[in-house]
């Protein structure tokens, strides 16, 4: 019999309680259980980015994270800090600049963006490249996504 | 891919799990940044997770005076934001923002990294430049070990079953020591292709065999052209998927020659 454990978290906000498999991950438990998809599950080892969440302020791997782990925390997604509209001008300079086609990493891509933003430097293109380095974007060439950070930064300047 | 089964437990004290890390099949999981993706991709299968995030105790920086202590639970992103590693132990400074991406950093942790011994790690690389003491506790006892004994092969440590380790002790940095930082990677955040992490003459390679290779009877004080002579003689590094040895080896003097000028001034 797989172990299953209780878990009470916030969620954009929101106190949940659910019973999770102990090997569930957190964004399996966000996709699966509480339908928020819009972070996405790429490569499922640390790798792509995809799956970028917030826990208790800071950026994650959503799948390099247990659920169970996750108890007692505080978890916010793209849906959260879309509501909020905490990311409003970059969700704006990203479309402005085309910078996503398919969409599938723009999630994360904007959860890390964001992350590097908030830490409120200037960053050199370079150093955003580096923010950026674990977020892979298989469309863009990730120049119109460097300009549109970097359009952020400086308008915030 | 998704995890096989396992049991999870949460114990309240290091007492308490290292009690359950006496279990067979049974495995400590820290920052889990290594860990999970061998589990996901179902390259290890521990029967019972200790989850010994959070235990008090094994985490935060401290000075005591000739050395730094660093509890194993520690995350690369504590350290990278630390002023008194940057003072005191700068080459952990320098080797942080080569470790993977942001959001790893922000989980993963020192004790976890140093426990897995990865041979393209920068930590173990870094504890055996720097000397550092490990810190191991089981039920009953605790020992330490230095960072030169404790790397025996590819990811296998002086680690016994039913250990932890709970802190990493690295001697403070003088005004006249060295220390010098520097890895090679296609992308920032990948596999080192080959890294140097150097404290004076003590220069140490990652990606560069099954474990840290320290460099014997290198010394700063030569001129680069003999440096280089030693390095060949001494390091044989593995090929891999896309550099061959002769490619690792020469980037290797390339990585020294760089360092060069910093240690031997």
């Amino acid at each position: 019999m797989e172990q299953a454990l209780d878990i009470t978290l916030t969620v954009n906000g929101t106190q949940v309680s659910r019973r999770v498999p102990a090997r569930m991950h957190l964004i399996d438990f966000l996709r699966e259980d509480l339908e928020l998809t819009g972070s996405h599950v790429g490569c499922e080892h640390g790798v792509c980015g995809a799956c970028t969440v917030r826990v208790n302020g800071d950026i994650v791997r959503g799948c390099l994270m247990l659920a169970v782990q996750a108890n007692g925390c505080r978890v916010e997604t793209i849906e959260g800090l879309s509501d909020s509209k905490e990311l409003a001008a970059l969700q704006k300079a990203f479309h402005e600049r085309n910078a996503l086609q398919c969409g599938f990493c723009t999630p994360g891509m904007l959860m890390a963006a964001q992350d590097l933003i908030l830490k409120g430097k200037k960053p050199s293109r370079e150093e955003i490249r580096n923010h950026i380095s674990g977020n892979y974007c298989r469309c863009t060439g990730y120049q119109a996504i460097v300009d549109a950070i970097e359009e952020v930064i400086n308008g915030q300047g | 891919m998704k995890a096989a089964a396992f049991a999870y437990a949460k114990p309240a004290s290091v007492s308490e799990a290292l009690e359950l890390l006496r279990q067979p099949g049974a495995r400590a999981l820290a920052g889990g940044q290594s860990l999970i993706p061998s589990l996901n991709m179902r390259l290890s299968s521990p029967e019972l997770l200790v989850d010994i995030t959070g235990l008090p105790g094994l985490s935060g920086i401290s000075f005591q005076g000739n050395s730094i202590r660093i509890g194993a639970l520690t995350t690369h992103a504590q350290i990278e934001k630390s002023e008194e590693i940057r003072e005191h132990v700068p080459l952990l400074s320098q080797a942080v923002p080569h470790i993977a991406h942001a959001a790893i950093r922000n989980r993963g942790t020192i004790g976890g990294s140093l426990a897995l011994a990865d041979p393209a790690a920068e930590y173990p690389a870094c504890a055996v430049a720097l000397d550092a003491v490990l810190v191991i506790k089981n039920k009953t006892a605790e020992r330490r070990v230095k960072a030169s004994e404790f790397f025996k092969a590819l990811f296998e440590t002086d680690l016994e079953p039913g250990e932890l380790l709970t802190a990493v002790e690295f001697p403070v940095a003088g005004k006249s020591d060295r220390s010098v930082f520097l890895e090679l990677t296609r992308r920032q955040g990948d596999y080192a292709i080959i890294g140097l992490a150097a404290h004076n003459s003590r220069i140490v390679f990652l990606g560069a065999g099954s474990t840290p290779i320290l460099i014997q009877d290198i010394s700063v004080q030569d001129p680069i052209a003999k440096a280089k002579t030693i390095l060949a003689k001494s390091l044989n590094p593995p090929s891999d998927l896309y550099n061959s040895s002769a490619t690792k080896l020469h980037l290797a003097g390339v990585l020294l020659e760089r360092a060069w000028n910093k240690l031997s001034t």
